[in-house]
């Protein structure tokens, strides 16, 4: 037997935290970290949830266990993995352009053709190598 | 109160706890360390909450996988070790986040907490088989797309990295 207060207070302050996180960090990496615990928020209420639930009537005879707030906090759980995984990709992209991972830093006029055109030439022409050259060199 | 709420409590307590020093901590690497000890404690909420299944899971995925990446990623970025006063947005930022914070929490709790106030919910001893059931039965097509959805997010961050290595050759080796 169990109350469901806490688990739902839990929730509510694992929100607001990480919203607090999201919002009050410069530093990209721990941006994600806030990022983290907002969904770790709603599998927590996903998961106290799931303990009221009942099975799926079908008809008189037959209904389904679904354990959807489980399956569900699985499921969000295997997202996040492969949410951190392409945001951390670009997290390394942007260190390795930029040189700095500040999400409120202004971004540098110099910088912006140097980057934006070979990515460009690379989508359209499909060869990196020469376009990239060319804009360099003068 | 049963042992249950108790138990529940404690464990709650220490994940908000933590998860506050995590978004508040002034050294990088620690705010990673202080979300492992979120993650972990919240896996131990999920235990006492009867589902064993997506605690071990949040073990394995969270605490094994995604902290491997994110400490990978502050070492590659030459995270700073010791106190940076720099992490956080200027003081009239943040006191807007938290304001923001505080604000999102009372929403939820506000919607939330009248749905589930009424009685003691049962706990079953163990939910495992009828969980992996549902997953292979009911749930199979969905669970199917989440490994394209893997593999893909994969390629994604190949792809990123390469296209960022073959732009950021000539502008960011000059400037270095």
């Amino acid at each position: 037997m169990m109350h469901l207060t806490a688990p739902v207070l839990l929730s509510a302050v694992l929100a607001g935290i990480g919203a607090y996180g999201v919002l009050a960090r410069r530093n990209a990496v721990l941006v994600l970290i806030g990022v983290e615990l907002l969904l770790s928020s709603a599998n927590v209420l996903l998961v106290a949830m799931s303990t009221q639930e009942r099975p799926y009537v079908l008809s008189e005879t037959t209904s389904v266990a679904m354990y959807g707030g489980q399956v569900m906090t699985i499921f969000i759980i295997t997202l996040a993995a492969a949410e951190i995984v392409v945001a951390l990709a670009i997290v390394l992209a942007m260190f390795r352009v930029i040189g700095h991972i500040d999400v409120t830093a202004a971004p540098e006029g110099e910088v912006e053709p140097a980057t934006d055109e070979p990515v460009a030439a690379a989508a359209s022409a499909g060869d990196p190598g020469s376009p990239a050259q060319g804009v360099s060199g003068p | 109160m049963t042992t249950r709420d108790i138990v529940f409590i404690c464990f709650a307590v220490l994940a908000a706890g933590c998860a506050l020093l995590a978004v508040t901590t002034k050294q990088v690497v620690h705010a990673a360390l202080w979300l492992v000890a979120t993650l972990g404690t919240i896996a131990g909420c999920y235990f006492v909450l009867g589902a064993e299944l997506v605690g071990l899971v949040q073990l394995l995925i969270y605490v094994g996988a995604v902290i491997i990446l994110v400490i990978f990623a502050l070492m590659l970025t030459r995270a700073p070790i010791g106190k940076h006063d720099d992490l956080a947005t200027p003081g009239w930022q943040r006191a807007v986040a938290a304001v923001v914070g505080a604000s999102l929490a009372a929403l939820i709790a506000a919607v939330v907490l009248p749905v589930v106030t009424d009685a003691a919910v049962d706990i079953p001893a163990s939910t495992n088989k009828g969980v992996s059931a549902a997953i292979f039965g009911v749930w199979v097509w969905p669970f199917e797309l989440l490994s394209v959805l893997l593999l893909s997010a994969l390629i994604g961050a190949f792809i990123v990295s390469q296209v960022v290595r073959a732009a950021g050759r000539p502008g960011g080796g000059e400037r270095r």
